[in-house]
């Protein structure tokens, strides 16, 4: 087995290192070092989105990135997304509106609409489905998850007018 | 008893949140916030990896498997070969078609991709290496990939193994590479409709090879106990307990040895019905090391090894009067299923229920003969979201519809309705053998025409027409046979295709169902609560469903072919009936009246005539465990087996419109209607859902999926860069609609709806692409309409000029 490598990193507001085998791809690193199953993978060739998490305030495919290369990073994973207990405006959206069936797209193209609304506070519908066309989903046909994120987006821009 | 004054009936009803509610999902609590449990997820201690050495070659002899440099890479503990499977006997498995297909190649190779050795490791990374350590060498044989020549005299023989049986399971065959040959219909008479017909119109139309594709590919973790000789999988499985008998057929092992379990499933879409190789292999190695051991497919294992579906080479011939009325069919079909027969079909039905061909129509007189063949693809044939060979035969009947409306000179629109079977004629039997339940197409027809402004848009057309534009209207009156089905007529390796339901009720007036389902994101957890709610008068949030467990869930046949709501869901309105039938007693009891002077409401028995007495449920359930009647068993549990007495015949009218790019090809597809009839609506939400969902879907294989094979057998790109899933760029908007026309045979009436919009989307997108070019003399365009192709149609024409 190949020699092993420190990284230290902060996933989800939590301190974390480890030791690792150079080559681990994040979404391994994620999912088997630390047990955060939320990421999934769909394809391991950077084409479904399933895997997407947030590194240094980007969405990145966990699939196509070393556990190395995030090295000293800020992760945020679906796993972190509910601050403090209380749902992110975003997964409520996607309750409300049906925007999810298997489930198993959601927590990336949830952790990419997070990205995309920073990115982009008040879309277009169009904006969405560009925002979010690194994303497959079997299931849903996308119509309502483009309507959850409006919703959100909605209520976000809501909140920060009342700010 | 309780106070009835504190709400309205209509407050009641609302609280149950019971059928017709478009209540918000049990289900997603867990899956946004990442705490879903699909079976990669899940780690037990000691958990070892497996994966498989994969053939190079399409057709080969396997002339020696190296293993020695695999088994010296560090964290390999086992490489596992045919030879190794074979004095346990799993080299082989037998296939639900009744033929056997290899579990790793034995002596040969019939497809790429195909599994020649499992390597176990301590990890994923240490059995990549080691898979690619592993050296077999090949002799490579002669590949036969066009499905038209795999039975001329000269074609490669591909299965030696069953080559001396004239039989592998589905009827005499007639070459090597045949499988089967099946009739349906009355060929005389056909023959005579056509003969004796005005007008006569034949269509050569295929179904490419695609594949279900779901987000999670299939896996498993397969876990012996040497100790109390019990083998738990958990897997990615859409029929649980008919997972558990065929490993007890395969393996021996007795089947309250043996316990399957499907945690989440991250859709399946018939991908995940069958049986693999993984899954056998995981077992295997499970009771060789002792260890728990984890098979995971990638994606492109995924795209080019499990499951395909469709494969139909299709020649459909309508014959008809003047005015367009047919008055015969006749279809000829031959299937391609790949390297062995593991379609998923009843056993009885080797081309599933292409027979209901008809479609919506009143057809005379028919014939239809399918044959299937071996060709050197990987094996398969499933249903992708459709019940079995319904959206072939769908896309048949209504590309061919078209087609005569075209060759007549008679709106497509018009056709339909001069052809619909009328509301009054059903219960309708059909010239191919079935009983159709209920329809009312031509209300749906119309409606969905007034919706779109149909008369608006043909005038449009011929202007865009005028001006050299390409627009495409296309019509899509689908009728669906779902719900297998009654055991006269369905089984699977003998096994009846019931399904189940069993409803334990808790006393403070909650309840836990238990189902022989399994959803893959249908939302089951949800409906079959609501079916339940509003039979017995608890509310939904108050009942667990559970599915999935073969050593709780009673035996069912498991989820496809649109059969959970026609089949379990009666299963639950039945048992759910059989305990308001006990609770009626207790509350006779309770109210110290007889049971025929009470009468149910919402969620108590009252007395007739004096509404003030009553008994609600949630008294009743802490009865059923105090307060009994003299002699009644304490308790308030059920389990109902059923079986279902016909079909459900869901249908549709969709209609599709697109603009065609003259100079690029380019399909937008600017509107898409859908008016889908399941019968009762259990949840409007969830049913829109799958309506959208279903449509994607459908709009994905119209425009851009086909598994392709070059003349050597290479998988022409079997990855998400290469096969089309269609992104929220690409994806029209939908729009939806309903009419409700209940099932007379099915307890609350419903039919179900997962799979219509895939059967009734396909047809409707081809209609309309093919309805832009219709003035041309164009009558039919093969899928999948990428805009290359359709780009040569244009040239052709030369209406880019
Ligand atoms: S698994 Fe990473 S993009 Fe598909
Ligand atoms: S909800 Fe199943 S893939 Fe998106």
């Amino acid at each position: 087995m190949a020699e092993k490598t420190k990284i230290s990193l902060t996933v989800n507001g939590n301190a974390v290192e480890a030791e690792i085998e150079p080559r681990t791809l994040l979404i391994h690193f994620l999912r088997e070092h630390l047990n955060l199953t939320g990421a999934h993978i769909g394809c391991e060739t950077s084409h479904c989105g399933a895997c997407t998490v947030d590194l240094d305030g980007r969405s990145v495919k966990s699939c196509t990135v070393f556990a190395v290369q995030a090295n000293g990073g800020e992760l945020l994973t679906v796993e972190g997304m509910a601050a403090g207990g209380e749902l992110h405006p975003l997964q409520q959206a996607f309750v409300d509106q049906h925007g999810l069936q298997c489930g198993y797209c959601t927590p990336g193209m949830l952790v990419r609409a997070y990205r995309l609304l920073q990115e982009t506070p008040n879309p277009t519908d169009d904006e969405i489905r560009w925002g979010l066309s690194g994303n497959l989903c079997r299931c849903t046909g996308y119509q309502n998850i483009v309507k959850a994120v409006r919703q959100a987006a909605d209520e976000l821009g809501q909140k920060e007018a009342a700010e | 008893m309780s106070d009835i004054k504190e709400m309205s009936l209509e407050e009641r009803e609302a609280t149950l949140g019971g059928i017709g509610s478009a209540r918000k999902r049990k289900e997603d609590a867990r899956f946004i916030r990442g705490q879903g449990n699909y079976v990669d997820d899940i780690k037990l201690p000691g958990m070892v990896f497996g994966d498989f050495v994969r053939s190079a070659y399409a057709h080969a002899k396997i002339k020696s498997i190296d293993t020695e440099a695999a088994l010296a890479v560090p964290g390999v503990m086992a490489v596992i070969t045919a030879k190794d499977l074979e004095p346990l006997g799993l080299h082989w498995m037998p296939t639900l078609a009744g033929d056997v297909a290899a579990v790793l190649a034995d002596k040969k190779v019939h497809f790429q991709n195909q599994e020649v050795a499992f390597v176990v490791g301590a990890d994923r990374y240490a059995v990549s290496d080691g898979v690619q350590a592993v050296d077999v060498d090949y002799d490579e044989l002669p590949v036969l990939v066009d499905p038209r020549k795999a039975l001329d005299a000269d074609a490669p023989i591909l299965r030696e193994d069953v080559q001396e049986k004239d039989n592998v399971g589905q009827g005499l065959r007639r070459h090597p590479n045949h499988i089967f040959h099946w009739e349906v219909g009355d060929k005389t008479a056909t023959d005579a409709a056509f003969a004796a017909a005005a007008v006569t119109i034949k269509e050569e139309i295929g179904y490419p090879r695609n594949h279900p594709s779901p987000m999670e590919t299939c896996g498993c973790v397969a876990s012996m106990d040497a100790t109390n000789g019990v083998l738990t999988v958990y897997g990615t499985f859409q029929a649980p307990h008919v997972i558990r008998t065929v490993v007890s057929l395969i393996t021996g092992l007795s089947e309250n040895n043996i316990r399957i379990v499907s945690p989440d499933v991250g859709g399946g879409f018939g991908n995940k019905v069958g049986a693999y190789p993984g899954y056998i292999c995981a077992a295997a190695a499970s009771i060789v090391t002792g260890l728990p051991v984890k098979w995971i497919e990638s994606r492109m294992d995924n795209l080019s090894t499990t499951a395909f579906a469709r494969d139909y080479h299709m020649t459909g011939e309508l014959a008809a009067d003047e005015s367009g009325k047919i008055t015969a069919i006749r279809a000829n079909v031959l299937a391609d299923h790949g390297a062995f027969n593991t379609h998923a079909q009843p056993m009885k039905w080797p081309a599933g229920f292409f027979n209901i061909v008809t479609g919506s129509y009143d057809v005379p007189v028919g014939h239809v003969e399918v044959d299937g063949v071996y060709t050197n693809k990987a094996p398969g044939g499933v249903a992708y979201r459709c019940s079995f060979r319904v959206t072939e035969a769908a896309y048949l009947i209504e590309r061919l519809i078209d087609a005569l409306a075209q060759k007549i000179g008679v709106d497509k629109a018009e056709i339909r309705f001069r052809n619909f079977i009328q509301p009054e004629q059903f219960p309708y039997d059909s010239c191919l053998g079935w009983e159709y339940d209920s329809g009312d197409y031509p209300t749906a027809l119309k409606k969905a025409l007034e919706a779109v402004d149909y008369e608006g848009l043909r005038r449009e057309q011929k202007e865009k027409a005028a001006k050299g534009e390409l627009m495409g209207i296309g019509i899509a009156t689908f009728t669906e046979i779902v719900g297998a089905g009654p055991t006269r007529n369905c089984d699977i390796v003998g096994l009846g295709m019931f399904d189940s339901c069993e409803i334990r009720v808790h006393p403070t007036g909650s309840a836990i169902v238990r189902l022989g389902t399994k959803s893959q994101g249908q939302g089951h957890e949800t409906t079959f609560a609501q079916i339940v709610a509003t039979e017995i008068g608890l509310p939904s949030d108050a009942i667990t469903v559970e599915e999935g467990d073969t050593d709780t869930a009673p035996y069912g046949l498991g989820t496809y072919g649109s059969r959970s709501t026609p089949v379990a869901g009666a299963a639950c309105a039945i048992a759910a009936r059989k305990i308001r039938a006990k609770a009626q007693k207790i509350a006779a009891h309770l109210l110290e009246v007889g049971e025929g002077d009470l009468e149910w409401e919402v969620d108590r028995f009252r007395v007739k005539g004096l509404p003030e007495r009553a008994a609600t449920m949630k008294d009743i359930c802490m009865a059923a465990y105090s307060n009994l009647p003299e002699g009644m068993e304490p308790g308030l549990e059920t389990t109902s087996y059923y079986d279902p007495p016909n079909f459900t015949y869901p249908f549709g009218a969709y209609v599709c419109v697109v603009d065609i790019d003259r100079f690029t090809g380019e399909i937008k597809v600017r509107r898409f209607y859908a008016l889908d009839d399941c019968g009762t609506r259990i949840n409007p939400m969830v049913i829109e859902g799958q309506v959208h969902g279903g449509l994607a879907e459908a709009f994905a294989i119209a425009m851009g999926q086909e598994i392709v094979f070059d003349e050597l057998g290479n998988v022409m790109g079997a990855s998400f860069l290469d096969y089309f899933i269609p992104t929220t760029v690409e994806t029209p908007v939908w729009e939806t609609d309903h009419t409700v026309t209940p099932s007379p045979h099915h307890p609350i009436g419903a039919k179900g709806v997962g799979e219509s919009p895939n059967v009734g989307g396909v047809p409707a997108f081809t209609n309309a692409v093919v309805d832009a070019f219709a003035q041309h003399g164009v009558m039919h365009m093969p899928m999948p309409h990428t805009a290359w192709r359709v780009w040569q149609t244009i040239d052709e024409l030369g209406l880019n000029k």
